[in-house]
């Protein structure tokens, strides 16, 4: 299958110029005496959290937007230099807060990158698991936020529910909901518990048939079809040219997964499609993640599988200079202690180099450059965040729209902003 | 290697992993890009990172307990490195990661030094994403890209001082209204 599907969304580039990523008004097309000015955010329920636009208005009809951004920066990349290795794994999954286990694993898979650790397989199939899982609960909100910003209320509380079942599953693998901090370099912080492959294939089996109710409530609603369906176009060249990935750009009709183009962890032994649609709309948009979710109970299923078979496996390196020791060994072992006591206050070295580390997180391409300068901290964490690269679409997408359809076209991007202003 | 034989402005080759860095002359950036992605295929700006390498290696080695150079006994986490890293030509380093999205798909880092102040020119005539990329890029840490259509800053508010990625500028050190301390 080739990369780029044949199919042509519109002709040419509607990328706007000079700046890709401000559409001003068209004089020819609009009369400027006509153009009212809105402000939209960044404290709007419909806008992903803190996102502003400025819009400008002919009539109802979108003649000129820019997005403003940065509304939630914390400097998590400041404050990551500022902490030892294994205490800024913390940082990375509240970055992108809804893909808090995919940012976990990126950051963790940077650092042995540079560390050059094989980790164990039978954390490399659980970190596969949860990653998953946690794809699901990604597209879970995106969509029930997406269907109530359209008014259908129902649907948030449908997907929430389920929402909750793969958070029990986290809480039980990790002990909290969210930002589990379960993935450590190395391996696992704690092995899975006893019972956890079989709650996870009892959630495998309910969940399909929950994507299917979901699809049945849209795809036979008329609202829903009208206001998504050849709404808010972009074409593979312009997705490409912008930067697009994950649903975006495969929704464009480019057919590009990480996890099947450039595999990760043990992608390339699990069986799975990469949805593909060509018609680059919000309705294209929302397929793609419906299918998304139904492929990942599929490697989920199979990740349990091979899960119970190495059952009793190392779930973490053995390696004290970077892995905490067995509790137990404090009490008894002298040189435990040490490496322990090493561990807490200063932590562990990482030799000096620079990486940069992608994966495909929910969001798309999310990328980690690091750079160590040989000691205890991170010289420089920079994250490539998927929600950053689409907003740069935003002006992109939404030429000559009406006022309504900018929200469904704000949330088909599916910003996080936390992920975007980090 | 050879596959990148024809890039221009190429002044070091490295090679970690199998992935490849290529340190190109600033001043020859964009025609390197362009040959990067029209000859090479590499159709996809996936990142740009600026890094500030002020006081890189200026801890010096390890080894002898309370030495000026090396630790420092109340301070935990304050030991110097085992061994010195290797010196960077420029304060500040500026990488482009690029990405083949096509049935060869590859990735390549192209990375240019820059001295504080020095511009480099902007990319976004050759990817439109590389837009707020740069824009966050000159926000956090000051680098300056000429050319670009409209490098104002991005995370940061309009009004702000300095850029805050840099090693020169503290933890928290913006100032806490009402806290007394101005």
């Amino acid at each position: 299958m080739a990369v780029v599907l044949p199919k042509r969304i519109y002709e040419g580039s509607r990328i706007p110029q000079p700046v890709p990523t401000i559409l001003e008004i068209d004089p020819e097309k609009h009369d400027l005496d006509d153009i009212l000015r809105v402000n939209f955010g960044p404290n709007h329920p419909s806008t992903h959290g803190v996102l502003r636009l400025i819009v400008d208005l002919d009539g109802e009809t979108v003649a000129g937007i820019r997005a403003v951004i940065g509304y939630l920066h914390t400097g998590f990349e400041k404050n990551m230099e500022a902490k030892t290795w294994w205490k800024s794994v913390t940082y990375a999954p509240r970055i992108d807060y809804v893909a808090f286990q995919a940012n976990e694993l990126l950051y963790v898979l940077a650092v042995e990158e540079l560390l050059g650790v094989e980790v164990p397989r039978r954390a490399v199939w659980a970190r596969m698991a949860l990653t998953e899982l946690n794809r699901i609960q990604s597209h879970l909100v995106w969509l029930g936020t997406s269907a109530l910003e359209l008014g259908a209320i129902s649907l948030f509380w449908y997907c929430f529910d389920d929402r909750d079942a793969i958070l029990d599953l986290f809480e039980m693998a990790g002990g909290t909901r969210m930002h589990t901090r379960y993935f450590q370099v190395g391996g696992l912080a704690e092995d899975l518990p006893p019972g956890f492959t079989d709650e996870a294939r009892a959630f495998c089996d309910a969940m399909p048939k929950s994507v299917d109710e979901y699809e049945a409530i849209l795809d036979r609603n008329a609202i829903w079809l009208e206001r998504t369906k050849g709404v808010g176009l972009l074409s593979a060249e312009d997705a490409l040219a912008l930067a697009q990935s994950g649903p975006m750009l495969r929704a464009s009709g480019v057919n590009w997964d990480l996890r099947k183009a450039m595999p990760y962890l043990a992608y390339d032994e699990v069986e799975f499609d990469v949805p593909v649609y060509e018609n680059g709309d919000v309705y294209d948009r929302y397929k793609v993640h419906m299918d998304e979710m139904r492929q990942s109970v599929r490697i989920v299923r199979q990740c349990l599988d091979r899960l119970d078979e190495m059952d009793g496996e190392p779930w973490i390196v053995d390696d004290r200079k970077i892995v905490l020791p067995p509790r137990h060994e404090l009490h008894t072992s002298m040189e435990t202690l040490i490496h322990h006591f090493k561990l807490v206050t200063e932590g562990f070295t990482v030799p000096e180099g620079d990486v940069y580390v992608v994966i495909e997180s929910p969001r798309g391409e999310a990328g980690c450059y690091l750079v160590s300068d040989g000691g205890p901290r991170p010289w420089r964490v920079k994250f490539r965040a998927p929600s950053f690269a689409a907003l740069q679409a935003t002006a992109t997408v939404v030429q000559e729209c009406l006022i309504a359809d900018l929200i469904a076209i704000a949330g088909s991007l599916d910003p996080v902003m936390g992920d975007a202003d980090r | 290697m050879n596959a990148y034989a024809g890039v221009p402005g190429v002044i070091e080759t490295r090679e970690r992993s199998g992935h490849t860095t290529l340190a190109v002359d600033p001043t020859r950036l964009v025609e390197a890009c362009l040959f990067l992605r029209d000859e090479a295929g590499f159709n996809f700006l996936s990142d740009i990172a600026a890094t500030d390498y002020l006081g890189w290696g200026e801890k010096g080695v390890a080894g002898h307990i309370g030495t000026a150079a090396g630790r420092n006994i109340n301070a935990p986490g304050s030991q110097g490195y085992a061994r010195v890293p290797d010196p960077k030509p420029k304060r500040f380093s500026v990488t482009y990661q690029l990405l083949r999205v096509s049935d060869d798909p590859a990735r390549l880092t192209v990375e240019v030094w820059l001295d504080d102040g020095e511009p480099v020119a902007s990319l976004v005539p050759v990817w439109p994403a590389a837009d707020w990329f740069e824009r966050e890029a000159w926000d956090l840490m000051g680098i300056r890209f000429e050319g670009h259509p409209n490098l104002v800053r991005i995370l940061m508010t309009d009004d702000w001082d300095g850029h805050p990625l840099r090693k020169d500028y503290p933890l928290g050190g913006e100032p806490v209204r009402f806290s007394d301390e101005d």
